[in-house]
């Protein structure tokens, strides 16, 4: 991993304070969330204390420490979504998950995160599995929605 | 250049460009603050310090706003105080209601101001926030629900020692402090000099307290205990009483400590001469053998921990003889035990000092030899002061006593040990001597005795010369250390002490320190230095005594293996 | 057909630095086929701006390459950003020789053969036409309304939006051949930056992303500064939800927004720029590093632009997710590679900013308005809008509208025209009942507002805000108590922390709200803690404003106060008749059983903490009304969605 990381900080072509939140988000590309491990290996790279790498990832929405299931959902709380119910939604993924928002499934199938407005509020409710959106999701549609990607 | 603005009706004077919350203090109006630091850039960040300003139209924060000629300013307008209010009010809606419980029950600075706010209603409740204690480190205890997040503590560890073991985790309301991952802190970069809990206004953070442990032992049949006491303690002790900063309590100290129970009071201050005994021996060998590296010492446990962590193990260079109070128990369980015939497991020694780290360093394997820690447990001076409420003591009403012999007999260069540039001067003075055979007169070193954080010496005698650098911070160590290794710097001997004002304002301390105490406990040590007669470690009789008896000359095989790690754990294996 | 010979770099030379009016004919017919005035193949334009995608535009798009190739037919394929028609996406606009482009509405994979088969053929699919634009030089098709005439785009003013959704945002001399980088070439030829700092002064601009300050005079704080590095940075971290203005604006037309910045870069002495660009707008930034790539190798970024000595780079940035960052100093934090954490301010950033050195932060919206203003001059730009609020203004118009999407009108235009003129008035006929304006840190307006004119000094007036452009509308079925909660809500996760009055405050008054849209404990004294917390509501919000550090926390309490004086029955219908109106809170709710679906297993009864649930053991069961306390275990656990909310 020390190996990789350095590639990635090479390739960004800046090892100062103000590089550190393009290389933290080029490292999570790579490796879907931010081991542990990471944060000490950008810390020693770009010789930021550790627990100044970690406040850092760990103030922003975007880091997350543990990895994603194999199908992530994403559920749009922006305000139009919220008028369409959304908060339906989630509670209904909740039920169905037996997870809460930032918590993975424990075969690691299926994580949910709420995120903010997607900007495409004519379709609210939206969520997004993976890279497909579906739009105007009525409670009744979740477990469905689930099933196709649970008989995958 | 002066300016005039308007506050509360009245004109007062401020320098231009200066904040309004520095014109407000010199001139003698105060208003609250939390989260702001001396010498450091403000954040604004607590806004206890908002004022009304005319033809403002929120509250300006006084600490982070600059003066301007035309300003009105009001400090304590109803507006102004029940905003105030409000933020005290908030603070403790997600504060533990347990002040009876807490240590800084009567001495903590949210108390005070919901005191001085007049608050008496729970007007807002709900969820507060349930973290973990972290109780892993022996030396500070973390309880992160009573963190009201000023980032006073991680400022100074990362602006000010440039260590930054802990920071500001996630935001909002989940916001913690903490070290990466909130791991515990005796995994972290820590290196427990205990100047968070000296910056923190709350209970959130405080020394892990021993005083069970130590009551247990005098209360033991069997047990022997020693106090080692410390003179950086003895002068700071005086403030925990509310007598005047600066008082030499040593006296005060032994009676006290005797009347809880304990069955010798012993000084620190011996540990030091044989301590300063060692480092010159190590210096004029290592001047001998053509070494160029300089000498570093190693007393103070927080820069031990930083350059174990910063260099993977301990450098070479750090001097290989024991601190000083390790020392002195390493004697008294070999041979004061043998002496006084007690079998050494039976001794419990307490060393009382103003260090925090100190309680951390005693659990360090290096310092267990000979099968024994050489010392049981480490009080900090708030510590000591409680311990000798705790047993009904009244300090009034007790008559001075005497440290114990042999090994309360101390040289003064001992008793200045802990200042910054202390050991340096007993250094040179235990030099001086060598070369000379005489004692260094007069002996105080004026050119170490100011508050530089770093101060240098060179001292020449005949073919020997020294360049003695005397350096506290560790931001400061660590920059004189590069410019060492670059050779922009010479040194041959590098004291280093973590603490900014040296062992006087260690993490032990009385919280509430204003300047004026420091400056006023420095003073009692050098008057010390000053009245005593014996200046030197040569010139202790005791220290004479036990050479001859036990332990040599410096350089003795035996002084190697009593004193000196690497012997020691040589020995050992 | 004669084949051009003419390059980018020729363009740039002939239209931009050419201070002649006459351009050749070779040009002239160029930049005809650059303006597709008229084509000499089918052209087909799919709206394809994040929107468009999450509409399905691109399976749309893979239909029509697919037909195209299946069916042999030479045409060329455009992906454009956004025009704003977000409740007609997919968008497909089609532009055959000869005629004029029209477009069509809804446009799914599965209508595209029948769409193209008959267009193709000069047939126009009357079932989801939308319109046609006007063309001078084209034959118009018969019986299909003038988009420039539908009332949608009628009650607009399309300044900053002009082109997007028209023309191909891939590619830079499109926009030079509307006009592009022309205010930039004069610009560099003729005028001092001061000269350009007094045009926009006097234009009246000001910041659109909230602030309203006037942009000449940020520009000309930093030119006046000291100092030799000096840095511009454009705001696109756009986090408000409801609000894709800037999206649009970065996706439909990215080279307007690069000569804006150029421009302003120019104008206020700044020798390095940013883009800070929200994370998640991906395609943004992909459309935006292409075009800022194209601007390079034609000369108009980088070293010495248009050999005038003027140097600027901009490189993108993007954010790591925190609304914060929106605000200026938190921004220009987190590009330093620190925490999103506002700073005390004096110093401004035009004084002290990134690293130190004075800094120029500017939202898009105010940025893509600057060439326009330095093109057609000051006046000009005055003749829309207000004598205090010039200019127009983008509005992201979401919510219960019968059209939703991206509209740009003059400001002074009321909530009344765009609603009902514009928008088309409340879905399925309900009644107005609020629009929040400036998102969460917004009030909302009411019917008595419908006519107050939509511009800086009006608003604050009556104590609302611009913000940046969101504008939610709420009809009747909406309950206000549910639109505060979620935005306290919003805020207090966005909240960075450094200060006490937002990070505790907007806590204790997310857990009020709390307290009275959830079932009750049985007991008087929680009334009237209930009200008490209401009636602290005021009072704290009021220390949270004027207290906060920054523009997060001092506008936090805006919503919730604005909703509490205007609805203030509905709030006590919560308190004390503990009923939710609308039937939202989910506290105040009540569950049925659906008794065709309910198997009987008991499940909900054995859980039910009220014993609120009767029934025998395969048989339906019965909820008691009386002794429901809405908490909902019943819902949850029910493994045949049997249970439902009344």
């Amino acid at each position: 991993m020390e190996e990789k990381i350095q590639q990635i900080i090479s390739s960004h072509k800046g090892t100062k304070r103000e590089d550190l939140i393009p290389v933290l988000q080029k490292v999570q590309e790579e490796y879907n969330h931010l081991p542990e491990e990471a944060i000490y290996t950008i810390s020693n790279q770009l010789g930021i204390p550790a627990s100044k790498v970690y406040s850092i990832a760990s103030f922003y929405n975007l880091f997350r420490f543990q990895r994603t299931g194999k199908y992530h959902i994403c559920l749009c709380r922006g305000t139009a979504c919220h008028l369409s119910k959304s908060a339906e939604l989630l509670r209904k993924l909740k039920k169905e998950l037996k997870i809460e928002p930032g918590q993975a499934t424990p075969g690691g199938l299926f994580s949910i995160e709420t995120v903010p407005c997607m900007g495409a509020c004519h379709l609210s409710p939206i969520l997004r599995v993976n890279k497909v959106y579906y739009t105007k999701v009525e409670t009744s549609r979740v477990k469905t929605i689930l099933n196709t990607y649970r008989n995958k | 250049m002066l300016i005039d603005i308007e506050v509360n009706g009245k004109i007062i004077k401020a320098k231009k460009e200066e904040t309004i919350l520095s014109a407000l203090q010199r001139n003698g109006l105060n208003v609250p603050t939390l989260c702001s630091m001396k010498d450091l850039m403000p954040t604004g960040a607590c806004r206890m310090c908002a004022v009304e300003i005319e033809g403002f139209q929120g509250l300006i924060p006084a600490c982070s706003f600059p003066v301007n000629g035309w300003m009105r300013i009001k400090t304590h307008s109803p507006r102004v105080v029940t905003a105030r209010k409000t933020i005290v009010e908030l603070l403790l809606s997600n504060h533990p209601d347990d002040c009876l419980y807490c240590i800084r029950n009567g001495n903590c600075k949210l108390q005070n101001l919901a005191e001085e706010m007049n608050v008496h209603d729970r007007r807002f409740f709900g969820s507060k926030k349930k973290q973990k204690i972290d109780n892993s480190s022996p030396a500070i205890v973390r309880e992160p629900d009573k963190c009201i997040l000023c980032g006073r503590c991680v400022r100074y560890c990362d602006e000010v020692l440039g260590i930054a073991a802990i920071e500001f985790i996630r935001r909002g309301t989940h916001a913690t402090i903490g070290p990466e991952f909130n791991k515990s802190l005796n995994n972290s970069t820590c290196i427990h000099c205990g100047q968070c809990i000296m910056n923190c206004p709350t209970g959130a953070l405080h020394e892990k307290t021993s005083s069970t442990k130590v009551s247990k032992a005098i209360y033991h049949p069997q047990k022997h205990v020693i106090a080692i006491t410390d003179s950086a303690m003895a002068v700071s002790l005086a403030e925990e009483f509310g007598l005047r900063a600066g008082k030499d309590m040593s006296g005060i100290v032994n009676a006290a400590l005797r009347a809880i129970g304990f069955d010798a009071v012993f000084d620190s201050a011996f540990g030091a001469d044989l301590y300063v005994q060692e480092l010159v021996y190590e210096l004029q060998e290592r001047k001998r053998e053509g070494t160029k590296q300089p000498l570093l010492s190693g007393h103070c446990p927080a820069w031990m921990k930083h350059a174990r962590q910063t260099s993977g193990n301990l450098p070479d260079d750090i001097t290989t003889a024991l601190p000083p109070h390790h020392q002195l128990g390493r004697i008294l369980k070999t041979y004061y035990a043998e002496k006084k015939n007690i079998d050494p497991s039976d001794i419990f020694i307490v060393s009382l000092n103003t260090c925090t780290a100190k309680k951390e360093e005693i659990t360090n394997n290096a310092y267990v030899n000979g099968g024994f820690p050489n010392i049981d447990v480490s009080m900090t001076t708030r510590e000591t002061a409680d311990f000798i409420k705790l047993h009904g003591i009244d300090i009034h009403q007790i008559e001075e006593e005497l440290t114990d012999l042999p090994f309360g007999m101390a040289s003064t260069a001992g008793k200045i040990h802990t200042l910054a540039g202390g050991l340096t001067e007993a250094v040179i003075r235990n030099l001086f001597f060598s070369a000379k055979g005489r004692e260094l007169r007069p002996p105080r070193i004026t050119k170490l005795r100011n508050t530089k954080s770093i101060k240098e010496y060179l001292f020449k005698e005949g073919e020997l010369q020294l360049k003695l650098i005397a350096v506290n911070g560790i931001k400061e160590a660590m920059e004189v250390m590069e410019e060492v290794r670059l050779g922009t710097r010479s040194a041959d001997f590098i004291e280093v002490l973590a603490c900014r004002d040296g062992c006087i304002g260690g993490g032990g301390q009385p919280l509430r320190q204003p300047a004026e105490n420091v400056k006023s406990r420095r003073k009692a040590l050098y008057d010390i230095d000053n009245k005593g007669s014996i200046n030197v470690a040569e010139k202790n009789p005791e220290i004479e005594e036990l050479a001859n008896r036990f332990l040599g000359a410096p350089g003795s095989k035996k002084r190697a293996t009593m004193l000196h790690i690497r012997e020691i754990k040589k020995a050992a294996l | 057909m004669m084949m051009s010979t003419i390059t980018t770099d020729t363009l740039i030379e002939e239209l931009l630095l050419n201070t002649t009016l006459e351009i050749s004919a070779d040009l002239q017919n160029h930049l005809r086929k650059l303006k597709r005035i008229s084509v000499s193949k089918p052209v087909i334009f799919v709206g394809s701006g994040t929107c468009g995608h999450i509409s399905g535009a691109q399976e749309t798009l893979q239909a029509i390459s697919h037909y195209l190739e299946e069916n042999k037919v030479d045409a060329e394929v455009v992906e454009t950003g956004c025009i704003g028609m977000c409740w007609a996406e997919p968008l497909v606009d089609i532009q055959l020789p000869g005629r004029s482009r029209i477009s069509y509405q809804k446009v799914t994979p599965d209508l595209v053969t029948t769409l193209l088969d008959a267009t193709l053929n000069f047939n126009c699919d009357q079932k989801h036409i939308l319109g046609q634009y006007k063309n001078d030089a084209t034959e118009p098709w018969e019986n299909i309304p003038h988009m420039e005439d539908l009332l949608y785009f009628k009650n607009q003013h399309r300044r900053i939006l002009q082109h997007c959704g028209k023309i191909n945002p891939y590619n830079l001399e499109e926009y030079i051949a509307h006009g592009g980088f022309k205010a930039l070439a004069s610009t560099l030829l003729s005028n001092t930056p001061a000269q350009v700092r007094d045009t926009v002064i006097k234009s009246g601009l000001r910041g659109r992303g909230g602030g309203g300050y006037l942009s000449g005079k940020k520009w000309e704080a930093a030119a006046l500064a000291a100092g030799e590095q000096k840095y511009l940075i454009c705001n696109a971290d756009e986090s408000d939800p409801g609000a894709f203005m800037d999206r649009a604006i970065i996706e439909g037309n990215p080279h307007l927004l690069i000569e804006g910045m150029a421009l302003a870069a120019y104008a206020a002495g700044t020798t390095k720029s940013y883009i800070y660009l929200r994370s998640s707008y991906e395609l943004a930034c992909e459309r935006i590093l292409k075009a800022i790539n194209d601007c390079k190798e034609a000369g108009l970024l980088g070293h010495n632009i248009l050999n005038s000595g003027f140097n600027l780079n901009i490189t993108i940035r993007t954010g790591a997710g925190a609304f914060v960052c929106g605000e200026e100093t938190a921004l220009i934090n987190s590009l330093e590679g620190k925490r999103g954490i506002p700073r005390p301010r004096p110093p401004y950033p035009t004084q002290q900013g990134l690293f130190n050195k004075p800094t120029v932060v500017n939202n898009v919206e105010t940025l893509a308005n600057v060439p326009g203003i330095i093109a057609g001059g000051a006046q000009k730009y005055k003749q829309a809008g207000t004598e205090k609020s010039p200019g127009t203004k983008v509005f992201a118009i979401t919510g219960k509208l019968e059209k939703s999407g991206l509209i740009e009108v003059p400001m002074g235009t009321t909530l009344r025209e765009i609603i009902f003129d514009i928008a088309g008035g409340i879905k399925k006929g309900k009644a107005f009942k609020a629009a929040q304006i400036g998102g969460p840190s917004g009030s909302c307006l009411v019917s008595e507002h419908l006519d107050t004119p939509i511009e800086y000094e009006s608003l604050e007036a009556i104590d609302a805000i611009m913000g940046s452009g969101g504008l939610v509308v709420v009809d009747e079925d909406t309950c206000m108590v549910d639109l505060a909660k979620f935005f306290i809500d919003f805020l207090q996760n966005a909240s960075c922390g450094k200060c006490i009055p937002c990070r505790e405050g907007t806590h204790r008054m997310l857990e009020i709200l709390e307290g009275i849209t959830r079932r009750p404990e049985e007991g008087n004294h929680k009334t009237l803690d209930r009200f008490k917390g209401v009636m602290q509501l005021e009072e704290l919000g009021r220390v949270i404003s004027e207290t906060s550090l920054c523009g997060l926390g001092k506008t936090a309490p805006k919503p919730l106060l604005s909703t509490l004086k205007y609805f203030s029955e509905e709030f006590e219908e919560h308190i004390y008749e503990r009923k939710c109106r609308s039937n939202i809170c989910r506290g105040l709710r009540t569950y049925t059983i659906d008794t065709e679906a309910c198997t009987g297993c008991t499940l909900c009864a054995a859980k039910c903490p009220e014993n609120a649930i009767i029934g025998a053991p395969k048989h339906p069961h019965f909820i008691v009304e009386d002794k429901c306390n809405g908490c909902g275990i019943c819902y949850e656990v029910c493994k045949f969605d049997a249970v439902l909310l009344k």
